[in-house]
C-alpha cells in the first residue's frame, strides 16, 4: 500500500497539499499516483506569478505509459514552481512528498483546505479503486 | 481468458506488474521501464517472448511454397541456420504479419510469427499451401526467451555448456544453432546484441532462473517497446497492417523483386504502386523540445496546424536521447522537419533516419 502521510490533505485527482504556514500551501502528487503513472518523464508546470482556481488544471505529469492533469486543489498565486523536476522528473517518482514537491501558492482562500480529502478518505479511495 | 507462458509464475515471483497482450497476461515491467530498458543498453536483460509462435514449415515444396508467401526470396537461405526478416502480403500487397524465416534444413524452415496475429497468419498459410502439400507445424511445445545486451554473450558463457557457447559465439548475426534441446538465434528487437532462444515449454522457467541467478536481468514490455522504438523497428498492428503495403512502411528493403519469375503473394499490387509513384513513407520523428510523443497524434506543415500531413504510428519516450520519439505516417513531404499537435498545441519535431540509437548511443544530431 503506497504512502499517505497523515499531515496532508488530498483531492480525489492524487494531488496532495500541505499548509506550510498561513501564506503558503505546498502541493504535489501522491505516492500512489507516481506508482500508478511508472517512470515520470516530463512535468508541465504554470509559471510564477499565475493565478490558479480550485480544480482548475495547473499542469500534464507524463510517464512513459501516459499523460495526466494536474489539478489545483485550491486557489492562490504561484509563488514558486519546483526548478528541479525540470531536469530530474524523476524525483516525483523517488520523493512524491519531499523532493518531488510542485508548487508553492499563496492561498486566496484557507477554507478551501476543509474541503480536501483527509487521509484516512483519501487512503479508503485508493483501497476501493485498486480492489476493482 | 487471459493465456499463460510457462514463465508466469517466474514473473510473479519476481513481483512483475502484469498486463494483458494479445490475448496473453504479460510482465509490463518488473522495476521500472526506464530502468529496465537502460538495463538492456548497457549489460544484459531477459525477456519472456513465448506469446510469439515458432511455426515449421517442412516438405519437398516447403521452398518453393514459402517462395510465393513471403515478399522476401527465401532463397537466399543457401545454407543452414540463415535467417532473413520478411513481411507476408494479400493479394493486395497489404502487410498481414512481419516474421523471421530460419531455414532448419533444404526443405525445412522455422517461421517465427507475431502473437496478435498467430491465428490469422495460421489460417492464411494454411490456405496458401493447400496447392504445395507443406506440413505445417505451429510449435505451441516450443517457449521463447530474448537475451539482449553488449554483455549478453559474455554472460552466457556461465549458462551454456562450453561446446554450444563456442558455437554460438561463431555464429553470423541473422544465424541460428540447434540441437534437440535449444533453438538459439543471433536476433534481437532491441538494437543490441544478442540471442533468441528457443526451448521446450518444461524447460523454461529452470533456464530462466539460471539466467536470472547469473546476472540477467529481467526486462517487461514497457521497456520492450521503448527499446524497439529507439532501434527503429516497426511493430506490426501499429507502424502497419493490412492497410499499408512495405514500400509505404520503411519496408521496402525487405521485399525482393529480383527475380521476375517469382510472382510472391502481392507482387503486382507493390508493381503497380510503385508504378504509379510512392508519396506515402514511414519516418522517425524526434521531437526538440521536452515532451513525450505518443501513436495518433496528428502531423502538420505549419505551427498553426493548418495542413496536416500524417499522424504518428508509434511514439514514446528515449531514455538514452532523454527526448520524445516516435514513427509518423506521412503524406507527401520531404522536408526535414514537422510539427506535431500535443495537447492542442504543435511542437517543432525533426525527421531523423532511424535508427534513433545504435550500439547504445544517440545515432542523429541531437
Amino acid at each position: 500500500m503506497s504512502d499517505i502521510p497523515k499531515n496532508l490533505k488530498y483531492t480525489s485527482s492524487h494531488e496532495w497539499a500541505m499548509q506550510s504556514n498561513s501564506t503558503e500551501i505546498i502541493i504535489g502528487v501522491t505516492d500512489h499516483a507516481q506508482e500508478l503513472l511508472g517512470d515520470i518523464v516530463f512535468i508541465e508546470l504554470p509559471e510564477v506569478g499565475r493565478i490558479l482556481k480550485k480544480g482548475q488544471e495547473f499542469g500534464v505529469i507524463e510517464s512513459v505509459k501516459a499523460a495526466s492533469d494536474l489539478y489545483a486543489p485550491i486557489s492562490g498565486e504561484v509563488l514558486a514552481v519546483n526548478e528541479s523536476l525540470s531536469s530530474k522528473p524523476e524525483l516525483v517518482n523517488q520523493s512524491a512528498y519531499q523532493d518531488g514537491w510542485m508548487l508553492k501558492i499563496k492561498p486566496s482562500n484557507l477554507s478551501e483546505l476543509s474541503e480536501l480529502l483527509d487521509a484516512q478518505t483519501y487512503h479508503d479511495n485508493v483501497e476501493a479503486a485498486v480492489k476493482e | 481468458m487471459l493465456k499463460k507462458t510457462p514463465l508466469y509464475e517466474s514473473h510473479k515471483a519476481l513481483g512483475a506488474k502484469m498486463v494483458p497482450f494479445a490475448g496473453w497476461e504479460m510482465p509490463l515491467q518488473y522495476t521500472s521501464i526506464v530502468d529496465e530498458h537502460v538495463k538492456v543498453r548497457q549489460s544484459a536483460g531477459i525477456f519472456d517472448v513465448s506469446h510469439m509462435r515458432a511455426v515449421d514449415v517442412e516438405g519437398t515444396n516447403a521452398t518453393a511454397f514459402l517462395r510465393i508467401l513471403l515478399a522476401n526470396d527465401i532463397i537466399k537461405l543457401t545454407k543452414d541456420g540463415m535467417a532473413l526478416y520478411s513481411c507476408m502480403l494479400n493479394e493486395q500487397g497489404y502487410i498481414l504479419d512481419d516474421l523471421i524465416a530460419y531455414r532448419i534444413s533444404e526443405n525445412s524452415y522455422r517461421i517465427v510469427i507475431n502473437a496478435a496475429t498467430t491465428d490469422k497468419d495460421l489460417d492464411w498459410m494454411h490456405t496458401q499451401a493447400i496447392a504445395y502439400e507443406v506440413r505445417i507445424n505451429p510449435r505451441y511445445d516450443l517457449a521463447m526467451i530474448a537475451i539482449q545486451g553488449p554483455q549478453a554473450i559474455e554472460k552466457l558463457s556461465a549458462v551454456l555448456s562450453p561446446d554450444i557457447f563456442s558455437k554460438i559465439t561463431k555464429l553470423n548475426y541473422f544465424s541460428a544453432y540447434s540441437d534437440e534441446n535449444f533453438f538459439i538465434a543471433r536476433t534481437g528487437y532491441t538494437g543490441e546484441s544478442g540471442v533468441e532462444l528457443l526451448l521446450a515449454n518444461e524447460q523454461a522457467a529452470a533456464f530462466w532462473q539460471q539466467l536470472i541467478e547469473h546476472g540477467f536481468y529481467p526486462i517487461g514490455l514497457g521497456a520492450r517497446d521503448t527499446l524497439r522504438l529507439e532501434a527503429g523497428l516497426n511493430l506490426y498492428g501499429q507502424d502497419m497492417d493490412e492497410t499499408v503495403t512495405p514500400l509505404t512502411s520503411n519496408l521496402a528493403w525487405t521485399v525482393d523483386l529480383k527475380d521476375s519469375n517469382r510472382l510472391f503473394i502481392g507482387r503486382s499490387a507493390l508493381l503497380r504502386q510503385k508504378e504509379a509513384g510512392l508519396t506515402q513513407k514511414l519516418v522517425g520523428v524526434l521531437l526538440k523540445e521536452k515532451g513525450v510523443l505518443r501513436p495518433h497524434m496528428h502531423v502538420y506543415a505549419d505551427k498553426d496546424a493548418k495542413q496536416q500531413i500524417g499522424v504518428l504510428t508509434s511514439g514514446s519516450f528515449s531514455p538514452t536521447l532523454s527526448k520524445g520519439i516516435g514513427f509518423a505516417q506521412l503524406e507527401s513531404w520531404d522536408m526535414p522537419y514537422c510539427w506535431i499537435e500535443i495537447r492542442g498545441k504543435c511542437l517543432e519535431a525533426q525527421i531523423v533516419k532511424l535508427p534513433f540509437v545504435k550500439a547504445g548511443k544517440a545515432n542523429i544530431d541531437l
